[in-house]
């Protein structure tokens, strides 16, 4: 048990206790909120807010606000079972809604970096924990007995033989004063967190009901689809909008900056229309192909920084007396997200207020922008996030929430911007093409010193050079070079670590295995380094690093692989979690096929355990996907795929089985939304050199040879 | 723009539009009916899947003019309560993340099973494999395809 003062965020406690205090009727529809177990009891009469987080009715049903943004990491349901938890309410009881943007009551509203949980954990925590209190401190009042003799059972305040439900003291509890400090529980109390709880939203996924942003539909609603200069580089010189015009349901045509929307009374009607526009570009900056990033990028692997990231030791000198160098390059390109729902956001910008309502990963941020390019203070701006239908980190940036807002504005109209795919996917705030040279100096049959060079697209440090095997080697050189494109850019899952972990462990396995060495043992040999004599500055767990290498090398059945069965191992560190994967192929034929990946991870406390599991399962065939099939290209600044016929993800067929390990933890949660990614690749790889003896140095590997999953 | 009848989820309704309006825009802009889901309009990634006659079609490819008298079922009027097999199936595997293309992986694997009640691994793979999911649920969809196939 812990002790933790209120003063975390302290106003979403005290702001709703004042508000609270008369009683106060929640304005949203309760049965249109999400409930785990349904709709239940009784409608309640009244509803008493405890805090910003939640709410207590007369009839003991709790409403707990999700403050984030879902994007399908099931924060939604993960963080309202931390509070419910310290609150000790039964989970079914509780009534889940998804909070618009509101920095007074609540820190942190982002989907990204697979921090919600990690950074929230303290916070929903104590709200929960305040309100029990409270509670608590109210019923031995009623009973004048000292709080301290109060504990509390799923629901109900108990002292002795005397026992008060919740809601019966919640009218009494809103009156009472936020206590300095509350205690949290010990892990081992926990009662609703390391339970398998369905996503909150199951009944309106599964029956498909209005949840997503494109769903989005209000009273007098204009649809908008936008014409956007067809290559990076170029701008607009002229239009013609008369065909547009005589589309059915075309309302008008706007130029605002190189774009033009098309305003409409249905979203098939906009989309006819920006077909029919007939617009003519001409260059405005450098047309930039994919041969060119690739020369250049390579060009700069061969230069030497100003300025290392990380230097121990005199990797250069290690390196002029090496018996051998292993070089090797590693290439990977531009990738579109692709979130199967496409970009769109409705925006109802008046005089009077600006609504906004949408899929944003970063409400709080994109509200900033918001308030710059209409000129208007944040308090005549809201958001209210919608479920939202993938991200990826393609919803961290609100340019089609400034699109909406902009259209809004200059039209005088409500309106919900819509991508079709081909927008989606050649507007994009791509994965940057990168590359990564990496060199293993070998004296004396051992590796004596090591360099990585890394370059890519706008990626500032494209290197993560304080991970492994930072500390592992006495000479240790990191260096980085930026390619400077007017391709945009951006996070896209497990950003740099998504192509950086599968370039680094495909190196190791090449390393252990030039030496004769097994590839798990090769990395815990230097992982043992680390822990008796790091070298440098040590900035991760080495004991978990080494935990999740063992379970997940246990668990596969490491070194005892049946006849036919061939093993690839790859392990990554990323977003504070620690994971560890074996992938299983067998040969059909002359063709490997990827049958299984074994995973481990230490993320800490699980706090939903079947949805930890999806998530990490989603991780690594995303992560298989995108290595195997990820393709894209620019010719003359123009993107070479504009939907699925020609960009190919993966499908069930290709997808493996996937078996889950957590290692068992009370260490706070850490994050599931990216690490699983990372090493993925790796492994597959891994596995496939082991089979056929062909390494892959450029991804898509399909390019190079056919991989069926 | 054109008047067209249609039955859908057994209910008449009468829509004036283009008749190359595709009918997921139909069901989503003009009937309100938003749970049929577009994707990529092409006809590659399943999001939009219905069912004309019990058949599982991609509704943003196919023109409302083409309906005629079929009947059209979409993930509101899969069940009358929510609880056809494949929903259920769905909830006891908490199959979702984001949860987008789920009406189409719902639909198509309903369509599945009403056909082939008993479809084996590769069977499930082959019908499945024309719906995308980048959250990557592909083992829970199977899993909950195989637990819907064992209560038919």
């Amino acid at each position: 048990m812990s002790i933790v003062k209120t003063t975390y965020n302290r106003r979403s406690f005290i702001k709703a206790s004042l508000a609270g205090g008369g009683g106060l009727m929640l304005s949203f529809s309760w049965l249109a909120a999400c409930s785990p177990a349904g709709a239940t009891k009784e409608m309640p009469s009244t509803w008493f807010d405890l805090n910003a987080y939640l709410s207590i009715a007369d009839n003991g049903e709790v409403t707990i606000m999700s403050p984030n943004p879902e994007v399908g990491q099931n924060v939604k349901t993960s963080m309202p079972m931390i509070v419910a938890d310290e609150l000790d309410v039964d989970w079914k009881n509780v009534i889940v809604k998804q909070a618009p943007l509101n920095t007074e009551s609540f820190t942190r509203q982002v989907a990204g970096g697979s921090q919600s949980i990690r950074q929230s954990w303290q916070g929903l925590r104590t709200a929960g924990a305040t309100a029990r209190q409270m509670l608590k401190n109210a019923a031995a009042k009623q009973w004048n007995v000292s709080p301290e003799d109060c504990k509390t059972e799923a629901g109900y305040v108990i002292s002795g033989d005397k026992k008060i439900s919740y809601g019966e003291i919640a009218s009494a509890a809103a009156t009472m004063e936020v206590p300095a400090e509350v205690k949290l529980k010990d892990p081992s109390e926990f009662r609703i967190i390391g339970t398998d709880q369905r996503n909150v939203d199951i009944d309106a996924i599964v029956t498909g009901k209005s949840l997503f942003g494109l769903d989005t539909k209000k009273e007098g609603m204009q649809y908008a689809v936008v014409m956007r200069p067809p290559a990076f580089g170029l701008k607009l010189k002229s239009f013609d909008d008369s065909e547009t015009r005589s589309v059915n349901g075309v309302n008008d045509v706007l130029q605002f900056g190189n774009k033009l929307a098309v305003l409409a009374t249905s979203t098939w009607a906009a989309m006819k229309g920006q077909r029919a526009l007939k617009a003519q570009w001409e260059k405005d900056t450098m047309l930039e192909s994919t041969s060119y990033h690739d020369k250049t990028m390579r060009d700069l692997l061969n230069k030497k920084a100003n300025e290392p990231k990380r230097s121990d030791g005199n990797a250069r000198a290690q390196f002029a007396k090496a018996d051998h160098v292993i070089e090797k390059i590693y290439e990977a390109p531009f990738l579109p997200h692709n979130a199967m729902e496409p970009m769109n956001f409705y925006a109802n910008v008046t005089a009077e207020k600006a609504e906004f309502v949408g899929p944003i990963q970063t409400p709080e941020r994109t509200r900033k922008q918001i308030a710059e390019l209409l000129g208007r203070p944040e308090s005549d701006i809201s958001i209210d996030m919608t479920r939202i239908g993938g991200g990826f980190g393609r919803r961290l940036y609100g340019d089609f929430a400034l699109e909406a807002a902009e259209i809004s504005n200059l039209a005088k109209t409500a309106v919900k911007v819509v991508y079709s795919r081909e927008d989606d996917m050649t507007a994009g705030i791509y994965r940057p093409g990168s590359k990564y040279k990496f060199k293993a100096a070998i004296k004396d049959g051992k590796m004596v010193a090591y360099h990585l060079v890394g370059t890519g697209a706008n990626m500032g440090n494209a290197t993560r050079e304080n991970n492994f095997p930072a500390c592992t080697l006495d000479h240790y050189l990191v260096e980085s070079h930026e390619l400077k494109s007017n391709i945009t850019t951006g996070a896209w899952r497990a950003p740099i670590t998504n192509f950086l972990a599968y370039a680094e462990q495909s190196f190791f396995d090449e390393v252990a295995s030039e030496l004769g060495q097994d590839p798990v043992q090769f990395r815990l040999d230097l992982f043992a380094k680390a822990k008796e004599n790091p070298v440098g500055d040590l900035q991760y767990d080495v004991d978990k690093s080494i935990g999740v290498i063992k379970l997940a090398a246990e668990k596969a059945g490491w070194g005892k692989a049946p006849e036919g069965v061939h093993q690839g191992f790859s392990t990554y560190y990323s977003h504070n979690t620690y994971v560890a994967e074996v992938a299983d192929v067998v040969m059909q034929g002359s063709t490997p096929v990827v049958k299984k990946v074994t995973c481990a991870i230490d993320c800490g406390i699980v706090v939903n355990p079947i949805a930890a599991i999806n998530q990490v399962q989603g991780g690594v065939i995303d992560g298989i996907g995108h290595a195997m099939f990820g393709d894209f290209s620019f010719e003359e600044g123009q993107p070479q795929a504009r939907n699925f016929d020609k960009y190919r993800l993966i499908r069930m067929k290709e997808a493996p089985e996937v078996e889950v390990h957590f290692v068992k933890s009370n260490n706070d949660p850490t994050g599931l939304g990216e690490p699983a990614l990372p090493p993925a690749g790796g492994a597959i790889a891994n596995a496939i050199a082991k089979a056929t003896g062909k390494r892959f140095y450029r991804q898509p590997f399909v390019k190079e040879q056919i991989v069926l999953g | 723009m054109a008047v067209f009848n249609l039955t859908i989820n057994g209910k008449s309704q009468q829509v004036d539009v283009d008749p190359d309006t595709p009918v997921l825009w139909v069901l989503r802009d003009n009937l309100d009916l938003v749970g049929t889901k577009y994707g990529c309009g092409i006809g590659q990634c399943g999001a939009c899947t219905i069912h004309l006659d019990g058949t599982a079609v991609r509704s943003c490819s196919l023109p409302v003019s083409a309906v005629g008298e079929k009947n059209v079922t979409t993930i509101e009027g899969l069940s009358a309560n929510g609880d056809h097999p494949v929903q259920e199936a769905w909830r006891e595997h908490d199959v979702p993340q984001c949860g987008y293309c789920q009406a189409g992986q719902i639909m198509n694997a309903a369509a599945l099973l009403s056909k082939n009640p008993k479809p084996s691994e590769e069977q499930i793979e082959n019908a499945m494999n024309g719906n995308l999911c980048r959250c990557g649920t592909y083992l829970n969809i199977k899993a909950a395809i195989k637990s819907a196939s064992a209560k038919l």
